[in-house]
């Protein structure tokens, strides 16, 4: 039984008339099982039908792949009826990616070679916009007949088809260069559209096409030249302009073969002068013209006043009411910032006006040229406009203008205050969306800056008292007042007014911090450890402080909980090392980017080192008894290999040698200890391509009768030195000469100075545990100089 | 060039949706939806240029719109086209839909999808523009709008033909079975 199809004027009747998406979805089901049926075993003559309605179907977003075989079959049928939809169909069922695209590839062949112009036509739209890499190959043949058949509707098609094959098929380039010279002498303009854009194309991708073409720029000059003078002519010309659309063609063509090429600009120079003087700007097919021109003109190498009538043109555009014209504007300006950067100078006002505007797309542009325009100059005036902007910006925008000031702040700061200052400020009006770098640049900033300790603790405080939301403000802010509490309770800095700061009050500050909500872990973490610092820089006694610490030694948060567990070892168990270790940290060393992890790295290992992790107590009490004997100061605690990496910076050094050991420098070895036939040897070696590094090899040797067990080797160097020790191969030296136990240490000495060594051995022997410390003696010379 | 065309109303129902690089049906859904959502919130007064959404390829591409009562057009572009260029385009576009159609409505581009496509078909071609000039695309589609009548009128006239000799033959038929009851 047949069952009668809709019409597919029928079929969006009734979609449309569906109420809700599920009466949709049932009606178009309906329909799909109903066109199934029918391309199974319904009239072939009504199959064009159906297959337009599947279309339909799948513009709304249904499945619609079982229709892709009856496409063939479309295509494949003698009728045109049946092969417009079916091309169709390929169109928009079939891409490079199913397998079943290449059956067409004979149909298409078929219709290329023998069929109708029309039919022509459509096989050529199709193999255009789904030809993949496969099919282009085969069917380069044919398009290139085509090129030269006597129909101008067929050749611009197959002119178009040639870009897309050159696309997907590079090679194919030899092919359809050499007709393009011809084609360039053709009237209809629909081909020399398309013959402009095969030769763009073939210019963009090889350098020999974009010489060889230059000798046409006389001929496309021309025929510019007819375009712009011919007066109005009913067939092409669009609100009084000449088919802009070939103009603007020709003059993209012209700005590449006239890039970086004296003879071909020079040519051109005067038909631009022409064109830009002469097109009528009234409408907007005029002012596309003129733009390409302008774009044209500042690639190549025009003259000066060319130059100059250019940037003015520009320049009018940014005052021009209709906003298209001032977005396009902007985007050019953008472009010539870097290659003409006074000339757009020049436009500062207008532009900055620009960020005014209430059209997101513009005030995007606005924001980016003025970033880009931001000199030593005129850094002051420029970010008091960019800071405005940003308190009112909409919050897209937001980030970009944040970090762009930034940027901006750190190339040009007129003064360190002034650089302050202005990061301040974006914190307190965008502090969330700026980068996560921000702070440790602020606080790398504000660490260097010595005369503005008391300035900057100032400001941070009254800014954290107002507002503790943006987590980057109050980490710097918590930082800060960590570090220079002291500054803030003397009270004395010019140019604020004098306002006495409690101690109670900054205790307070800092504890809402840490119970508030808004506060992220990481805030938590400096608002902890700057409670701890102040309690060796505030008078008072730390009741509070302790008070704090050992209630967060409970906290959820395994941080947290940490940090508060180790501080509140710190007041039980070492109160006498609490002034040495939360003393002021050093200033980190900047470089670039890379050497930003690393300074990271190295302040963190340096926070870590100040809360000296307390495995066993006595090796840790031990070993800061070494450094004292050695220099009285904590600074870098040297840590046994198992816990944390030395300091960042060593690393980078450190990975520049090859894994093998260098080759020994004739450095003489050292006997540095014996004990009942325990013996302890060191080896140095030092590389000459890296002479800042030392490598000790010990070597602990056994002719004794009795095994040596547990051995532990620990060293301390002075502290402009960094010290890293490896693991040792092992913790027994059997006896009688048994394998000895090799340990390597790596000493960097940057600034040769003298080494000094101080050495710690504990092992077992005969039974009993022996520890020994002493300092090396007559280390050769070689060594560090 | 040009990475797909979309037409829809102020809803985000789509009208016509052609893409000249491959992307997956859910994909397509997805542009659209996307791009419904970017255009719908611009104002009236703004300029029509928006930058693409993330799905279109990133930052090169930008959205050229224009609103014409109750439909968006959307051109997605990348940075070789001419942006003014393509507003341009649009305007010519939408006046060869009138031409054809006769005072175009969207009821127009709903209930002929089909030939929106065909008439797309002759303007830009494989992502770039083909022929500008009106009178052509208007007497190229004629043409084939004609071919398509003369074909669908030569079937139907095989076909009537066919019944016409049908019917002449069982005329015959039964004359000839009359005569020859008459003879009888």
């Amino acid at each position: 039984m047949v069952v009668p199809s809709l019409k597919l004027q029928d079929l969006i009747e009734e979609i449309r008339g569906a109420r809700t998406q599920a009466q949709e979805r049932e009606v178009i089901q309906k329909e799909c099982a109903h066109i199934r049926a029918s391309f199974r075993d319904g009239d072939p003559m009504l199959r064009h039908q159906q297959l337009a309605k599947l279309l339909y179907v799948h513009m709304l977003g249904y499945p619609a792949h079982f229709g892709q075989m009856e496409c063939l079959k479309l295509i494949a049928s003698s009728r045109f009826t049946d092969k417009r939809v079916g091309y169709l169909g390929a169109m928009l069922l079939l891409d490079e990616r199913h397998d079943a695209h290449l059956l067409i590839t004979n149909s298409i062949k078929n219709d290329l070679s023998q069929g109708i112009q029309p039919v022509q036509g459509l096989a050529l739209c199709t193999l255009s916009t789904m030809g993949s890499a496969e099919m282009c190959r085969d069917l380069a043949t044919e398009v290139e007949k085509l090129l030269l058949q006597p129909s101008p509707y067929v050749r611009k098609k197959a002119i178009l088809t040639a870009v897309h094959m050159i696309r997907k098929v590079p090679e194919l380039s030899n092919v359809f260069l050499p007709p393009c010279a011809k084609l360039l002498h053709e009237r209809h303009h629909g081909i020399l559209l398309g013959t402009v854009t095969l030769i763009t194309e073939l210019c963009e991708r090889s350098p020999e096409a974009l010489r060889h073409f230059r000798k046409v720029v006389p001929q496309l000059a021309q025929i510019l030249q007819t375009l712009v003078t011919t007066g109005y002519s009913t067939e092409h010309s669009i609100s009084g302009v000449n088919d802009p659309f070939l103009q603007v063609q020709i003059l993209h063509l012209l700005r590449i073969l006239g890039r970086n090429h004296e003879e071909s600009s020079e040519t051109m120079n005067d038909l631009l002068a022409q064109v830009a003087t002469n097109t009528d700007t009234s409408r907007n097919a005029g002012n596309a013209v003129l733009f390409e021109t302008v774009l044209t003109i500042m690639d190549i190498r025009s003259t000066a006043g060319l130059r100059v009538l250019a940037v003015n043109i520009l320049g009018r555009f940014l005052h021009n009411s209709d906003r298209n014209i001032r977005y396009v504007a902007l985007t050019s300006l953008l472009r010539l910032v870097q290659s003409d950067h006074s000339a757009v100078q020049r436009h500062r006002p207008t532009v900055v006006e620009c960020l005014q505007e209430t059209d997101a797309s513009l005030s995007r542009r606005a924001l980016e040229l003025s970033l880009a325009l931001v000199n030593g100059s005129n850094v002051r005036a420029m970010m008091q406009e960019l800071q405005a902007f940003l308190e009112s910006c909409p919050p897209d925008l937001r980030a970009d203008c944040a970090s762009g000031i930034l940027l901006a702040a750190e190339r040009f700061a007129p003064t360190k205050r002034w650089h302050i200052d202005t990061i301040l400020h974006v914190l307190t009006t965008a502090g969330t969306h700026v980068r996560d770098d921000a702070v440790a640049n602020l606080t790398q900033l504000i660490g260097g800056a010595q005369e503005l300790h008391a300035y900057s603790v100032r400001r941070l405080y009254n800014a954290l008292a107002e507002d503790i939301s943006q987590q980057p403000l109050v980490q710097v802010a918590a930082w800060c007042i960590g570090e220079y509490g002291d500054l803030l309770l003397e009270g004395n800095f010019e140019e604020i007014e004098p306002l006495q700061v409690e101690e109670e009050e900054v205790l307070a500050l800092l504890e809402k911090v840490l119970q508030s909500h808004m506060s992220l872990p990481a805030t938590r973490g400096y608002a902890l450890t700057a409670l701890m610092k102040l309690s060796t820089r505030l008078r008072g006694d730390n009741n509070r402080i302790r008070q704090v610490v050992s209630i967060y030694g409970s906290c959820l948060d395994m941080e947290l909980q940490q940090r508060a567990v180790e501080y509140d070892t710190l007041f039980r168990k070492y109160d006498h090392m609490r002034a040495a270790i939360l003393e002021k940290m050093p200033l980190v060393e900047r470089g670039g980017p890379q050497v930003d992890e690393e300074a990271k790295e190295s302040k963190e290992a340096a926070q870590l080192s100040e809360v000296a992790p307390a495995p066993t107590e006595s090796q840790a009490s031990q070993l800061l008894d070494l450094l004292d004997l050695l220099d009285g100061a904590s600074g870098n605690a040297q840590h046994p290999p198992l816990l944390d990496p030395s300091p960042g910076g060593a690393l980078v050094h450190l990975l520049d040698l090859p894994c093998a050991p260098p080759p020994p420098a004739p450095i003489p070895d050292l006997k540095v200890f014996e004990r009942e036939g325990v013996q302890l040897n060191l080896s140095f070696i030092r590389s000459p391509e890296n002479p800042a590094l030392l490598l000790i090899i010990i070597t602990a040797t056994n002719s004794s009768e009795s095994d040596v067990t547990h051995f532990i080797c620990q060293a301390a160097v002075p502290k402009s030195l960094q010290l890293q020790l490896q693991a040792p191969s092992g913790n027994t030296v059997p006896a009688q000469g048994g394998l000895p136990i090799t340990q390597l240490f790596r000493i960097l000495n940057p600034n040769k100075a003298p080494l000094r060594l101080k050495l710690r051995l504990t092992y077992n022997h005969f039974g009993q545990s022996v520890q020994e410390i002493f300092e090396v003696n007559n280390l050769p010379v070689e060594s560090w100089q | 060039m040009i990475k797909a065309i979309l037409i829809f109303n102020n809803h985000g129902k789509p009208r016509l949706s052609k893409f000249y690089q491959p992307y997956s049906e859910d994909t397509q859904q997805q542009i659209i939806r996307e791009t419904f959502h970017l255009v719908s919130k611009r104002d009236e007064n703004v300029c029509n240029f928006l930058e693409g959404g993330l799905l279109i390829g990133g930052s090169d591409n930008k959205l050229i719109y224009r609103h014409y009562a109750t439909l968006y057009f959307v051109f997605c572009v990348d940075s070789s086209e001419s942006e003014l260029g393509i507003l341009d385009l649009i305007q010519v576009f939408v006046e060869t839909l009138d031409k054809c159609f006769e005072n175009v409505c969207e009821l127009d581009l709903i209930f002929h999808v089909d030939k929106v496509h065909n008439i797309l078909a002759e303007m830009v071609m494989g992502g770039m523009v083909l022929e500008t000039n009106m009178n052509e695309i208007v007497t190229q589609i004629d043409a084939q709008n004609k071919l398509e009548k003369s074909e669908v009128r030569m079937e139907n006239a095989i076909i009537k033909e066919g019944s016409q000799h049908d019917d002449n033959l069982r005329m015959i038929c039964s004359f000839h079975c009359l005569s020859f009851s008459i003879t009888l």
